[in-house]
């Protein structure tokens, strides 16, 4: 595949998810099939009806210094641990890159709920005094860019997309831009989410959006199963450090894959439900496709924002099979994660190129009777075992309450 | 009524706790800013702390002339009990 000074590719990935501390056991837990999703055990999950939770398998505050971990909201320690390994992962930290000339786009869907609630505990019980003088920067949703972009000492513009489950997703097609524009030389994109707490598990259960299938935690998440009947929420962040293809083939750095397009589109259709055939999302996918210059044809494989959700995963797939086709290997690998909100989108670019690296495509757990809906009929969707396959491009796809829609396209590098 | 030493080595461990100084470094002389790099929402935290552990209220008028160890052993000594 040709290059030119605007293909921008990726030389670090990070993350802290429900499957592993790092990058390396995350995927080695997904190939081998293994579930993140616990059941909540303290009494106040007691009454609730989806008490099923992905949480981090590593505390981030063990990977962080203890009084700078104090001041960081949970969603912010695992961005900064995220960002950290996929910095060091790039070896850009050894470049001698202009401060100026590096920068951070990292997404969050919901930003420092735990601080948020924490802190209007203490409000409640001891008063206005004994809220914490860093409340704010704890809770604001632009908080995990800011901490990433103090950890890696990047002044080139730090920004915080929030969309949502695309945030993650949508980080990624900024940074994308933001090296295409040439307004930055590296950036650090990526996104986090740490909200598990009585309130937003309340808020999405009151949405009927959760499983409840409180009994068999790992069976929970099931994308595109006929007996699906909701989400798992997870806790976690991914990070990619992105740059320009040229600067990195001159600096011998390793180019896991290349960012070819991002397509980006709003459903305009309502502000939860997405639109039943998957329009917006269809759109966005068309609109990745062209701006890499690839065909449908060219795909080999698709990383699905499947969430477990009834309505949302046969949209998904009717866009999957009116904007690619039924050619496609789909993967749901929200199956094993849970579902990690703002990011999802960063987590899911970690799989979707680790899979065209190794050429392989992860399995959707769970998947034991595929849904009856024409669309997921027709899909190739992988289950049982990941499958070896050769394919040179492949699709993720990000979606987000408020009718977001992000679709990504990588190719080998 | 904490001793000197008391209040010396209380303010140590709340300083250690809070912005991550060594008890060694926390000597009287030492200023928060310069020396101890304690900024000023950490210094919020430590007056917090401090009413907790002696019971002195520090109002935001009076921290503002708290530099330096010294200053906040002197302060809480006259103000305790």
């Amino acid at each position: 595949m040709s290059t030119s000074t605007s293909d921008v590719v990726v030389t670090g990935l990070g993350a802290t998810t429900p499957l592993g501390g790092d990058v390396a056991s995350t995927w080695e837990a997904l190939l081998a099939g293994r579930s993140g999703v616990s059941r909540i055990t303290d009494d106040w999950a007691k009454e609730y009806p989806a008490q099923l939770v992905a949480r981090m398998a590593s505390d981030p505050v063990e990977q962080l210094d203890r009084v700078r971990a104090r001041r960081l909201d949970r969603s912010q320690q695992a961005a900064v641990v995220a960002a950290q390994q996929a910095w060091e992962d790039s070896g850009a930290a050894q470049l001698d890159v202009a401060p100026e000339r590096i920068a951070v786009v990292f997404g969050t869907g919901i930003g420092g709920a735990l601080t948020l609630l924490g802190q209007d505990d203490i409000l409640e019980e001891k008063g206005p005094k004994r809220v914490s003088p860093f409340t704010i920067p704890m809770l604001m949703p632009n908080g995990p860019a800011a901490a990433v972009g103090l950890a890696i000492g990047a002044k080139g513009g730090v920004h915080a997309p929030v969309s949502a489950c695309a945030s993650g997703a949508e980080a990624v097609r900024w940074g994308l831009d933001l090296l295409r524009f040439d307004r930055a030389d590296v950036v650090l994109v990526g996104g986090t989410e740490a909200c598990i707490h009585p309130l937003p598990m309340a808020g999405f259960a009151a949405m009927r959006a959760m499983s409840t299938r409180n009994d068999e935690p790992g069976r929970a998440s099931r994308p595109f199963d006929k007996a699906r009947d909701g989400f798992v929420l997870g806790e976690g962040s991914a990070a990619l450090v992105l740059e320009r293809a040229d600067s990195a083939t001159s600096r011998g750095a390793t180019v896991y894959a290349r960012v070819a397009g991002a397509g980006a589109t709003a459903d305009g259709y309502d502000l939860v439900a997405p639109h039943p055939e998957g329009e917006g999302a269809a759109r966005a996918i068309g609109a990745a496709l062209r701006d890499a210059g690839l065909s449908p044809s060219d795909v080999g494989h698709v990383n699905a924002h499947a969430t477990s959700t009834p309505v949302g995963d046969t949209a998904e797939a009717a866009a999957i099979r009116s904007s690619i086709g039924e050619h496609v290997l789909v993967t749901a690998t929200k199956s094993q994660t849970g579902h990690l909100l703002g990011a999802a989108g960063a987590l899911e670019s970690v799989f979707t190129i680790l899979a065209l690296r190794d050429q392989i495509v992860p399995a959707t757990a769970n998947l034991d009777d595929p849904d009856d809906d024409a669309a997921v009929q027709a899909l190739d969707i992988v289950r049982t075992e990941p499958r070896k396959a050769s394919f040179s491009a492949a699709v993720n796809d990000s979606f987000g309450f408020g009718g977001h829609n992000i679709a990504l396209v990588f190719t080998t590098a | 009524m904490a001793s000197t030493q008391e209040i010396q080595a209380g303010l140590g461990e709340i300083l250690e706790e809070v912005a991550g100084v060594t008890p060694a470094d926390a000597t009287p002389e030492k200023s928060f800013t310069e020396d101890l790099d304690v900024d000023s929402l950490s210094m919020v935290e430590i007056a917090t702390a401090v009413e907790d552990k002696f019971g002195v209220a520090i109002p935001d008028d009076e921290l503002g002339n708290i530099k330096t160890v010294g200053d906040a052993i002197s302060f809480i000594e006259k103000n305790q009990g």
